[in-house]
């Protein structure tokens, strides 16, 4: 009932108070002093409260840097938890400025749901996590099975897609959360658990004995996540948008958290144009000659960022794969900032 | 019974008389056209802006969208269904499981409700304390939790489809819901069918030749016997003579899940359960109010004419604590239909869960969608409590009042 209500409120918002909110969002977002910003429910590794109960992850880190840009304060984010179904609404409405959500840039939703994605901080793929006990090797083995999923996702398309493809048949147990997909799934209501192939290794760690559960190799859908802004706001999509190339970068030219006050005293007519000594493509963007310079003094590199949230170094443990830089056999890319 | 007559609720004529100013006059009237106007300005601007918002927003709008392929599976439909249709009849779909688990958890509201009620006036003590602590448990509880522990405590709690319970190797129980053998209609169907028909048709005259008599002559007939012969013997005749009306498509494991037969999905049973035991807490108070509310003398005089007890109840008890039961029984019966709406949170296909939920998520028209989902809840409960008007209204006739 309290998400019907939601969904209501936030329906009639949408209509009555749209243009309002429509444009100007980076004069809106200083006045009021503070981003808000729409993550999910809690997802180990993009956005979830930390053992501190801060807010921490790959698309909070997001947040973070657009933050730091605009405030040079980094914790002057609002986070708002939004499930999958509420997410687009949320965000029509003016609740948010930005979502960083895993969210899958499809046309549909690009097109349809007055948005704009400005980019994609994570490559990722649909995929399946069973019982090791099941004995099942390949997402084929599972003609008959029931498969639990979050609904308001692109995963409920991509399944009856994968299953209809492979003259396969299924059972689809659709929950709102997705603590109660992991809920219903650790209690044997399914078979097979399916989600976006991270989500599916963050979502492994809630269960009581992780080890006892598998992701199957397969990969059956693309799913490019990134975050996305209201149409219709060019100065702000571009402010969002790079962000996010701004961690891209600096993760290519070597300047990380650490090293970034170093670096921003070189000499080196790019990293001049970067850090604002010379130029003038912050304010272009609305923001401060420093911006570069406060994201990756707040956040890191984009590298550096994976690293700790759903890399090596965190308790995901997921491989850079696809993620890794272009030059280094990934196709994480962005623009050069010039 | 004194006063003045009930009307009936349909009656148009006099409804219309009414709004068209009542006692108030010309006067009247002239204010109700302007509040009308009113009315109709004020949806007219928020329509129009709301329009113009999404057409700036660039978001899509108007209801083109529901001839769209839909694109995901539902785990229980009661109407066909696949992947390929499209979001109307994702709406039927929902709409359909609304109505199947809000009709099914209304039947059995009604009858625990009413056994529980009559069991709490009850004489023998702990009879009387068994549907008081059932009351008062149950209805202090949220309705979200007991849902929940019907799901994840005792449903979620049954073994895998491998080692399900099971019944004389038709029936079988599993933590993916209940597996039942499913008829399907042979050729004798129709001759079976129409003599369940005519069986009940001769029940009904046999009721009222009964009843002509006894108020004919004071005289009962005992006419059970005559209509258990007819409800049994004629159905079984057709089955000598045509052959079995249906056979049995009995569940057979096959690799992860049964096919074949019928299923009821545990969300269903879990939804069903909770709602119709939490509304029965409450139809059980109504009950026991509208009893009450019968004066003593009633009963008294019901006894004194030698009538048994279960007659004094049928007769002179019930008839009369109905009128005050109604209206707040209906009131339960649109709590329980909209409360239905909690399957959203252990994944039974209703209509929020389907239409307002996925349909609304894939295609972001959330006006449309609220819009016509709001409708639909709103026709469920007028439709409800017209007929429960109905039928109070020829109770009340039927009692001679």
């Amino acid at each position: 009932m309290k998400s019907a209500t939601l969904m209501l409120t936030l329906a009639i918002a949408a209509g009555w108070t749209a243009q309002g909110a429509s444009a100007q969002t980076l004069k809106t977002v200083k006045d009021r002093g503070v981003l808000s910003c729409g993550v999910t429910q809690g997802l180990p590794g993009f956005s979830a409260p930390d053992d501190r109960g801060n807010w921490a992850g790959l698309d909070v880190d997001l947040c973070r840097g657009i933050a730091a840009a605009i405030f040079n304060d980094a914790t002057k984010v609002k986070y708002v938890p939004l499930s999958a179904k509420d997410r687009f609404t949320a965000l029509q409405s003016g609740e948010i400025d930005v979502l960083s959500r895993n969210t899958t840039w499809t046309l549909s939703r690009d097109t349809s749901l007055g948005v704009n994605f400005a980019g994609i901080n994570y490559y990722d793929g649909q995929g399946f996590m069973v019982r090791k006990a099941l004995k099942v090797n390949s997402a084929l083995e599972l003609n008959s099975a029931s498969v639990c999923l979050q609904t308001g996702t692109t995963n409920e398309q991509n399944l009856a897609d994968f299953f209809k493809g492979n003259n396969m048949k299924y059972e689809v147990v659709a929950f709102s959360t997705a603590d109660e997909v992991v809920k219903a799934y650790e209690s044997g209501r399914c078979d097979a658990f399916t989600a976006d192939i991270s989500q599916l290794y963050a979502e492994r760690l809630k269960l009581t004995t992780p080890a006892d559960h598998e992701v199957l190799p397969q990969v059956i859908s693309k799913e490019p996540l990134g975050p996305l802004v209201r149409h219709g706001d060019d100065q702000w999509l571009d402010v969002v948008r790079w962000t996010l190339f701004a961690q891209v970068n600096a993760e290519e030219l070597g300047i990380t958290q650490k090293n970034v006050d170093d670096q921003a005293k070189s000499d080196k007519p790019e990293l001049k144009r970067i850090f604002g000594t010379d130029g003038s493509l912050g304010e272009q963007l609305g923001l401060t000659k420093d911006w570069f310079h406060r994201i990756i003094k707040a956040t890191g590199n984009y590298g550096e960022s994976f690293d700790r949230h759903v890399g090596p170094g965190s308790k995901l443990g997921i491989a850079r794969g696809l993620n890794q830089l272009w030059n280094k056999g990934g196709i994480m890319f962005a623009p050069p900032i010039r | 019974m004194t006063g003045e007559a009930r009307r009936p609720p349909l009656m148009l004529r006099a409804k219309l008389r009414r709004a068209l100013g009542g006692q108030a006059g010309w006067s009247g009237f002239a204010l109700q056209v302007v509040l009308v106007v009113a009315l109709a300005w004020i949806g007219h601007e928020i329509i129009d802006n709301a329009r113009d918002n999404l057409a700036t927003q660039k978001i899509a709008s108007g209801f083109g969208f529901l001839w769209s392929t839909a694109g995901f599976g539902v785990s229980q439909t009661l109407i066909p269904y696949s992947e390929s249709d499209t979001y109307l009849r994702v709406l039927l779909v929902g709409l359909t499981n609304t109505l199947a688990v809000s009709i099914v958890g209304i039947i059995f509201a009604t009858i625990i409700g009413f056994m529980v009620g009559l069991g709490r006036l009850s004489s023998n003590w702990l009879l009387s304390r068994i549907a008081g602590a059932y009351v008062e448990l149950i209805r202090n509880l949220p309705l979200l939790f007991q849902i929940l522990f019907w799901y994840l405590a005792v449903l979620a709690a049954l073994p895998q489809p491998r080692q399900s319970i099971n019944l004389f190797d038709s029936v079988f129980l599993s933590n993916r819901g209940f597996g039942m053998p499913k008829p399907i209609g042979t050729e004798a169907l129709a001759p079976f069918a129409i003599a369940i028909g005519i069986a009940l048709l001769l029940v009904v005259a046999l009721r009222a030749i009964s009843q002509r008599v006894l108020f004919a002559t004071g005289r009962q007939i005992v006419i059970w016997p005559m209509v258990l012969a007819a409800l049994i013997g004629l159905p079984v005749l057709t089955v000598f003579i045509f052959g079995k009306p249906w056979t049995l498509d009995y569940p057979v494991l096959r690799g992860f899940n049964f096919s074949g037969g019928m299923r009821m999905v545990p969300e269903f049973a879990a939804l069903a359960i909770a709602l119709s035991t939490y509304s029965a807490a409450f139809i059980a108070e109504i009950v026991r109010a509208g009893v009450q509310s019968v004066h003593k003398g009633q009963p008294e005089a019901g006894a004194s004419l030698g009538l048994s007890r279960g007659d004094v109840l049928r007769l002179i008890v019930v008839p009369q604590a109905m009128r005050v039961i109604l209206p707040p029984l209906t009131n339960q019966y649109l709590n329980l239909t909209k409360n239905s709406s909690l399957a959203v949170a252990i994944g039974y296909p209703d209509l929020v869960s389907v239409f307002a939920g996925t349909t609304l998520s894939q295609t972001g028209q959330a006006i449309e969608i609220v819009a016509i989902t709001m409708a639909i809840y709103l026709a469920i409960s007028l439709i409800t409590s017209a007929l429960m008007s109905v039928y109070g209204w020829r109770m009340s006739r039927s009692m001679g009042t």
